[in-house]
Order: C-alpha cells, then sequence, then structure tokens
C-alpha cells in the first residue's frame, strides 16, 4: 500500500489552466502515447482549440530497445497536421528521466522542422536523467526509483492516478 | 520429461530466429503482423528511417538467388539503420569448398548480429541457428522446398489489410503447391490464424492427395477451386518444372489452371488476387487479372518490407 495519493482530476484541471496560458493561436498540442494522448485530447476538447491534436510514440526511438525489447506495439503516431514550422506543446501525464522525451522529440523531427516544441506535464515525479524540464507541471513530488506513477482513465473518461511498485 | 523446445523461441516464449511459421503460436503471428503495421507507417514520413538497429550488421546470405527477396530484406534492415552486408555466396566461398558452417565462423568473426538465409537445401537455416553465437539471430529467406515464412507473414499482413479478419475466409492456394516453400508457409499460417476453408488448387502432379493431412481441401478442378473464394493465392509455375516431364506445356498449363477474369468471376465478388512474384503473365494469371482491380501484387511487395522490419526488429530485441 501506499500513502501518496494525487486527485487526477484536481491536477488535470490544474494543467488544464496551465496548458490554456501556454496556448497562442497556432499552438498544437500532441500526446504522448498512452496517458498524455489522452490528456491532450482532452485538453485540445476543453480548451476548444479548434484544431485537430495529434499523438505520439516513443516506440521507434527508445534508447532501452536493447534491453527491452519492442514488446507489443499498440502505439502509432499520428500527426494530422504539417510539422514544418508548426508550434508544438506536448502533453504526458509523468516526466521521470526524460528519456521518453528524447525519444519522441526525434520521432517528431522523422516528420519535419517544427518551430518550436514545449513540454507540459501532470507531475514531474523527479528524477532526471538529461536536461530536459518541462515549461508546465501540476505537481511536483518526488518518488523512489522502484514506484511507478501511470494514468489511467475510466470508463467515463474520468483520470485517475495508480502507483504501482516495480521489480 | 523435458519437452523439446522450439528453436525459434527462448525460454519465454520469445522470437529469437524466424525459422518456420510451423510452430509458432498464433500470438507471435499477430505481434510481428501488429507491429509490421507500425512499420508501415514509416514509409510515409520525411525520414523514411529509424534507429531500432543502428550499430546492428545485418548479413544477407544468399547462396540461391533472388533479387527480389533481397532488396526489400535489404531496405528493410536499412530503414531500421542497420548497416547491411550482402554475400552472394552462390559464386564466392561456397564454390571455392568452404562448408557452411566455416562460412557462418567466419563471418561471426565479423561481428554479425543477422544473418537472412535465402538457401536451396531445406533446413540450412536451422543449421545456422544451431551454431552461431547466441546474440545472433537468423531470418530464413526461403529454404529449399520447406518454408519461406517472411513471404507467409506478408501474405498474411496482405490478407489482414483487405480482410479484416481470418475466420471466415475461404483461401485458394493455386499451382505449384508441393514445391513451394511459399504455399507450405501460408498454409501454416492460415491454420494457425483461424481460416476455416484452405483449399489447394492444381494438377494432380503438382497436388498430391497427401496435402489433405494439412488439413486442406485438395481441388483439381479450377472451377471448383477458385468457386466463392475471398482470397486467391497465385504461385509461380516454375519453368524447370515443366521440363520434368511434369506438365505439356505452359500454353496447356495457362488453359487449365491460369486464372482468367472469367474464372475470376466465379470468386466472391470482392476477393482478392495475390502472387509473391515474379509472375509469369500467360502462363499462371492472365495480364487483365495481374494488371486488374482485384489485383493486389504490388501492394504485397509494399508489405513485404513493413513485415521484415516487424521481424527483423522483434528479433533484434529479444536475447536468447
Amino acid at each position: 500500500m501506499t500513502s501518496l495519493s494525487l486527485d487526477a482530476e484536481q491536477l488535470y484541471a490544474e494543467l488544464r489552466a496551465g496548458v490554456g496560458r501556454l496556448l497562442t493561436p497556432d499552438t498544437v498540442l500532441v500526446g504522448i502515447w498512452s496517458g498524455g494522448a489522452w490528456l491532450a485530447q482532452r485538453l485540445n476538447a476543453d480548451l476548444k482549440t479548434d484544431r485537430p491534436v495529434g499523438t505520439i510514440s516513443s516506440t521507434l526511438h527508445r534508447d532501452d530497445f536493447g534491453e527491452r525489447g519492442l514488446g507489443a506495439v499498440e502505439a502509432a503516431t499520428e500527426l494530422p497536421f504539417e510539422i514544418d514550422g508548426a508550434r508544438i506543446l506536448l502533453v504526458d501525464d509523468v516526466i521521470a528521466s526524460g528519456r521518453t522525451i528524447r525519444a519522441v522529440v526525434n520521432e517528431l523531427f522523422d516528420y519535419g522542422r517544427p518551430a518550436s516544441v514545449e513540454l507540459a506535464v501532470m507531475v514531474d515525479r523527479g528524477g532526471r536523467e538529461l536536461p530536459i524540464a518541462p515549461v508546465f507541471a501540476a505537481a511536483k513530488l518526488t518518488l523512489p526509483n522502484h514506484q511507478r506513477l501511470s494514468l489511467a482513465r475510466e470508463s467515463d473518461g474520468r483520470f485517475t492516478f495508480a502507483v504501482k511498485e516495480t521489480t | 520429461m523435458l519437452a523439446r523446445r522450439n528453436p525459434q523461441l527462448n525460454a519465454h516464449g520469445e522470437l529469437i530466429h524466424l525459422l518456420s511459421i510451423e510452430g509458432l503460436p498464433r500470438a507471435i503471428l499477430t505481434q510481428i503482423l501488429d507491429t509490421a503495421g507500425t512499420f508501415l507507417s514509416v514509409n510515409d514520413r520525411d525520414v523514411k528511417k529509424v534507429p531500432l538497429l543502428r550499430g546492428k550488421s545485418v548479413f544477407n546470405l544468399f547462396f540461391e538467388n533472388s533479387t527480389r527477396t533481397r532488396t526489400t530484406f535489404e531496405i528493410a534492415a536499412k530503414r531500421l539503420s542497420a548497416d547491411v552486408i550482402n554475400l552472394d555466396i552462390a559464386k564466392s566461398s561456397a564454390s571455392k569448398g568452404e562448408s557452411l558452417l566455416d562460412t557462418i565462423a567466419n563471418l561471426s568473426a565479423m561481428h554479425a548480429d543477422m544473418f537472412v538465409v535465402r538457401h536451396s537445401e531445406s533446413g540450412a537455416p536451422y543449421l545456422i541457428a544451431r551454431h552461431c553465437a547466441p546474440h545472433v539471430h537468423v531470418v530464413n529467406a526461403g529454404d529449399g522446398r520447406h518454408a519461406h515464412p517472411t513471404q507467409g507473414l506478408l501474405d498474411m499482413y496482405t490478407i489482414r489489410h483487405y480482410k479484416k479478419s481470418f475466420n471466415e475466409l475461404t483461401v485458394a492456394i493455386v499451382g505449384d503447391i508441393v514445391h513451394s516453400r511459399v504455399a507450405r508457409s501460408d498454409i501454416h499460417a492460415l491454420t494457425t490464424l483461424g481460416v476455416p476453408e484452405i483449399r489447394a488448387v492444381g494438377p494432380k502432379t503438382l497436388v498430391p492427395g497427401d496435402l489433405r493431412e494439412m488439413g486442406v481441401r485438395v481441388c483439381h478442378d479450377m472451377r471448383e477451386g477458385v468457386k466463392d473464394a475471398d482470397v486467391i493465392i497465385m504461385l509461380r509455375l516454375q519453368n524447370e518444372r515443366m521440363s520434368g516431364a511434369m506438365l505439356p506445356s505452359a500454353g496447356e498449363y495457362f488453359k487449365s489452371y491460369g486464372l482468367t477474369e472469367d474464372l475470376l468471376a466465379l470468386a466472391e465478388p470482392d476477393a482478392i488476387v495475390m502472387h509473391p512474384g515474379p509472375i509469369n503473365r500467360g502462363v499462371e494469371i492472365d495480364s487483365r487479372v495481374a494488371d486488374g482491380s482485384h489485383s493486389v501484387i504490388l501492394p504485397q511487395v509494399t508489405f513485404g518490407i513493413a513485415v521484415r522490419m516487424a521481424v527483423m526488429s522483434i528479433l533484434a530485441g529479444n536475447d536468447a
């Protein structure tokens, strides 16, 4: 059992406010599969951007492929807009080492040359291993390495956070 | 008693070599097809390359010639950022008398990470898989009459792409089934994926009755063979088979077993026509069918690259 309790809906409200302040008329949201993609879709609807929302996967650029293998490939990158010159705001549920973001930025550049790329997350759990920082985080906390924080989406669309022990 | 493990799988049941579709669980076939779907989109990007095999060396060992298969493996490996070394062994070491295992030992000393093997002897890729270093992966690119698993998988990808699911299909495989490693791989894959009716269609010399033991329906009449089929897989009639006194002539063969528009009209209205290539127009297939709206022969080639990317990246991610 864990004493950590995170109200994902409360954090979502803060994320929505934070992303709302970051949006410019030409910003497009790109969610990182899978938790970030759910967030980006809901943010895009709630903030009424009138622009398509993208989904991006880190699978093909991960640096731990040699250890973890490919695993199940359910994630596919879908960017229904021109990447050249785009102002992109990446959205993810949790940032830790920053390696997913590195992989995702590489993936993004396979599609073109964006004008700018920024990152907003729900939770920054610390433990960075790369010089990468979000421009907005709804919460900052420190979690031990053996705990994994992941976002879940209930059938009614509400978000919850689960903490899992990893071995 | 210790069950003998499939040499293609590690202790966790993960794929480490692709030697044959026979004996692979449905979950692995599905994993390969799903992964191929992801790689198909790589072809649409500005940068048609992903770094999964960066720093790895893939050796194409073709003891038997095949420009098309070798090229698609080469493209697949290059799109995964591997270094590709093509060895036309038919013209080199083997002709100087070097044994297969000596060739492999020498190439392993050059730090190969993956061998893609085409050989006229059935079982040669198994021999290589058994004797190579534990980190080396082997892909069978066609061995004798035995298996051509990546062709079988790309055929399954093509069928799933157009038909969505396997469990209500009638699939007719037409031509020289007995000598065809493609047919054998297709039959194993279709069976594993749950296709209820698989037909083997052709003359008695090329479609013997004992194929029924593989669970297929044997048809020596072409009209009966293609009737109501959802998928028709035409096989290339190899010229050397005809000279073996098995068939009177290419023209005679076409009259009985060539796929024409009239015969195709007996199949389902949305039937697809496949062929592993290279096609012999006017021998096993009429040009109007090969170039017609039911033909998916060229998409097969495109899907083949994605399927080979999937196979190589899955193998490279799994340890022995």
